[in-house]
């Protein structure tokens, strides 16, 4: 009996360390997320304009959503297409430069430099850059196509090409996951390679029999992480509007008539969650707004983890 | 030992007396401390310090502390948080709606009376911008008048002797004054139509051709409303002239606007639709520019003189803590006549006030005097003041731009959808939900 009622006092104990050591962040937890969260599906069933208490209006803000207001689906196709495109292209690239720099021989260092570099600047530095040179009346790509005798595109300015012309802009500045790679493609035991290959697999079976299944929890770090960064695809959609719709003095005030220039074909969900909230002051729909882009984000991780059971290999399982 | 309580008492009553005193002289050298928020920077914050320094002299019983740079988003968010100035201005008038109808802004009307400011001071576009709901929640503090700006060199050199008055006269002066490289593309183009370019808005296009945006009942009425069908064909026809591509191609390599490569400033455009703070802009920057300003020419010839108005509102938040004190300065900024003049002298905007548009402190510029005009012309106009704020133009304008790159084949179907989703955004940011 005494000895169970110590065994209990040690489990409490351990328990009580265990909450302690915790406690910051369930404290950062609550403040930072719970907190909001709970008030983000609480405001969405009310008009709240910021600056009278809000007022109950039950789904209100999701009927206008869903069924009014003009520029949701807009930005929905937007953000899925860039989910669609960038996310599967930065994943090829990072992976696909972490192969060459695994390969490498003689200036290792260097080529891991300057692939890394562009992550390092910051987004609204990065996005000024590509608008500046893409600028189809002035920039140097337009230039030399010119000298070339091809007529270059809009980019910017254009709305089948600004999407694209993000693209590049994140391809560009695939950094960090590339690092992830490499540090992935690394840690791949050479022994398996060499197995392999007495077995007689050749360098495309090698990467479909040993690389891709070692790397694959990295594969999956790097889709959910994108997709996730896709759903909050922000700052370059509404920089690159702004300075493209000629603000490139005020990249950082772009006014809302310019959001989602050109033809709102860079209006993204967030850069039009934003304008609801801060910029018409509807704090309600923006909130209704939230929790959807919360929903769908929790189905979208949920579901790429599910499936990812068939084809990622988790070491020693 | 008597003596020793005598002093005591002597030196209590002298240190009583000192303190008191002391504490009095602070009292009355203590001004009422007043916290203004303004959206200027750089030298036009310069020139309201100064402003409100002269307020300051001729009101010692105040301690005014002007703040710089303010956008509508950090109003919101300090009245929001309890930390509102005692004076808040805003750089335009497209959140009166939300000001006024939240009381965010507090309603002037009973200080107006107790003051005797009749809003009868005040053209009636101004008043109308600085009020919403049967609340008057701001007064006008300088008003921006559009108008048009022609390039004098450019109008000689193509044979045109003065600006148009028109509708036909821009239109075939434009293309006069509309020069191409050989390969088809834009060097010089006579007037930028696009919506998006520099000032180009349709509140502000839409004007000289008489549109209204709402009926008596306050419902959109854009597609039944001739004059926006009208100018949108208008509009199209002639950036089809240009050609769309050509005219993205060619504003992508034209200068910022508030710079010194300006289009209209350095000659690649030969009008420009633009306010009179233009005016200042030049004189800085292309002094020798050879230049005009006219009012925009019109569909109906009753409306030409006429033009787009808007400008910077100031008011007093909610919560307030002086608000009396508040009001005094807001009452002398915006209805004295000298302290107008001398503020729209500093930074060439438009006073606002109808008394001191004829102030003789004001400096005389002959192409400023067209927007002295303007501002006074009883038909000219502005924005539309809705609950939902700047989203109801901005969603008029996210149509033109698609109607202008060929996106809306049937305009007044298209505008009648137009019509339901401006009802349906106000009925929304009136918190009544989808109609």
């Amino acid at each position: 009996m005494e000895r169970r009622r110590a065994r209990s006092r040690a489990a409490w104990r351990r328990r009580r360390l265990v909450l302690i050591l915790m406690s910051p962040w369930l404290v950062g937890f609550s403040v930072f997320f719970g907190y909001p969260l709970v008030m983000s599906a609480y405001l969405s069933l009310n008009h709240y304009d910021l600056l009278s208490a809000p007022r109950w209006v039950g789904l209100a803000n999701y009927r206008y959503l869903f069924s009014v207001d003009p520029q949701t689906w807009t930005a929905v196709r937007n953000t899925l297409w860039m989910i669609g495109v960038l996310v599967p292209l930065q994943v090829l690239s990072a992976f696909g430069l972490a192969l060459m720099l695994a390969r490498a021989r003689a200036g290792v260092g260097i080529f891991r430099t300057i692939f890394y570099l562009p992550a390092l600047a910051p987004p609204v530095a990065a996005t000024l850059g590509f608008v500046f040179i893409l600028n189809p009346a002035t920039g140097p790509v337009n230039t030399i196509l010119s000298h070339l005798g091809i007529s270059g595109p809009l980019w910017f300015q254009d709305p089948s090409w600004s999407k694209p012309s993000l693209v590049m802009l994140g391809i560009w500045g695939v950094g960090n996951t590339m690092i992830i790679f490499l540090a992935a493609v690394l840690d791949v035991p050479r022994t398996l390679y060499e197995s392999a290959q007495l077995d007689g697999a050749g360098p495309l079976q090698r990467m479909r029999y040993v690389t891709l299944p070692s790397i694959s929890p990295v594969l999956l770090f790097a889709a959910v992480l994108g997709v996730i960064q896709g759903l909050q695809y922000f700052t370059q959609a509404y920089v690159a509007a702004g300075v493209a719709a000629g603000q490139a003095s005020q990249a950082a005030d772009v006014t809302a008539a310019s959001l989602g220039y050109p033809l709102d074909s860079t209006l993204m969900y967030p850069v039009l969650l934003y304008q609801h909230g801060f910029t018409d002051f509807q704090m309600g729909y923006a909130s209704a707004m939230a929790m959807f882009l919360f929903v769908v984000s929790f189905a979208v991780t949920l579901t790429i983890v599910l499936n990812s059971r068939r084809w990622v290999h988790e070491a020693g399982r | 030992m008597k003596r020793v309580a005598m002093a005591v008492a002597l030196l209590a009553v002298a240190l009583t007396a000192v303190g008191v005193a002391s504490g009095a002289a602070r009292h009355r050298s203590s001004p009422t401390k007043l916290t203004v928020w303004v959206g200027w920077s750089a030298r036009e914050l310069s020139a309201f310090k100064q402003l409100a320094a002269e307020y300051q002299k001729a009101n010692p019983g105040v301690a005014l502390n002007v703040v710089g740079s303010i956008n509508d988003n950090k109003i919101v968010a300090a009245i929001r948080a309890g930390t509102a100035p005692d004076v808040v201005s805003s750089f335009n008038s497209y959140d009166v709606g939300i000001y006024c109808g939240t009381g965010g802004w507090i309603d002037l009307t009973s200080l107006m009376k107790g003051s005797g400011i009749s809003t009868s001071m005040f053209p009636a576009t101004t008043n109308y911008y600085t009020q919403y709901g049967g609340k008057k929640c701001a007064l006008p503090l300088l008003a921006d008048t559009y108008g048009l700006y022609y390039n004098k060199a450019l109008f000689k050199k193509a044979g045109i002797a003065g600006p148009p008055k028109t509708i036909a006269q821009l239109t075939a002066d434009a293309k006069k004054l509309t020069v191409r490289n050989p390969d088809g593309s834009l060097k010089q183009v006579g007037i930028d139509p696009f919506i998006g370019f520099y000032e180009n808005v349709p509140e502000r296009w839409i004007l000289p051709w008489g549109g209204t945006y709402t009926d008596s009942k306050g419902k959109a009425h854009l597609a039944s409303d001739s004059a926006w069908g009208k100018w949108l064909t208008w509009q199209k026809q002639l950036i089809d002239w240009y050609g769309y591509d050509n005219l993205v191609k060619f504003q992508a390599g034209l200068g910022d606007e508030f710079s010194a490569s300006n289009a209209f400033e350095v000659g690649k455009v030969a009008m420009n639709l633009d306010g009179e703070w233009r005016v200042a802009f030049i004189k800085a920057e292309h002094p020798t520019l050879d230049y005009g300003t006219a009012p925009m020419p019109a569909a109906n010839p009753s409306l030409y003189g006429s033009g787009y108005i808007n400008g910077t509102i100031i008011g007093i938040p909610k919560n307030g803590k002086h608000t009396p004190q508040a009001w005094n300065f807001v009452k002398w900024v915006t209805t004295n006549t000298h302290a107008l003049a001398e503020f729209s002298n500093a930074i060439k905007n438009v006073p606002s006030t109808t008394a001191s548009t004829h102030s003789k402190e004001l400096i005389p510029d002959a192409h400023f005097a067209t927007f002295l005009k303007i501002f006074a012309n009883p038909k000219s106009g502005t924005s539309p003041i809705m609950a939902s704020g700047a989203s109801y133009t901005n969603l008029v304008q996210n149509f033109v731009t698609k109607w202008q790159a060929g996106q809306v084949k049937n305009l007044p179907g298209g505008l009648s959808t137009l019509d339901k989703q401006l009802d349906a955004q106000v009925s929304q940011a009136k918190g009544g939900g989808v109609p």
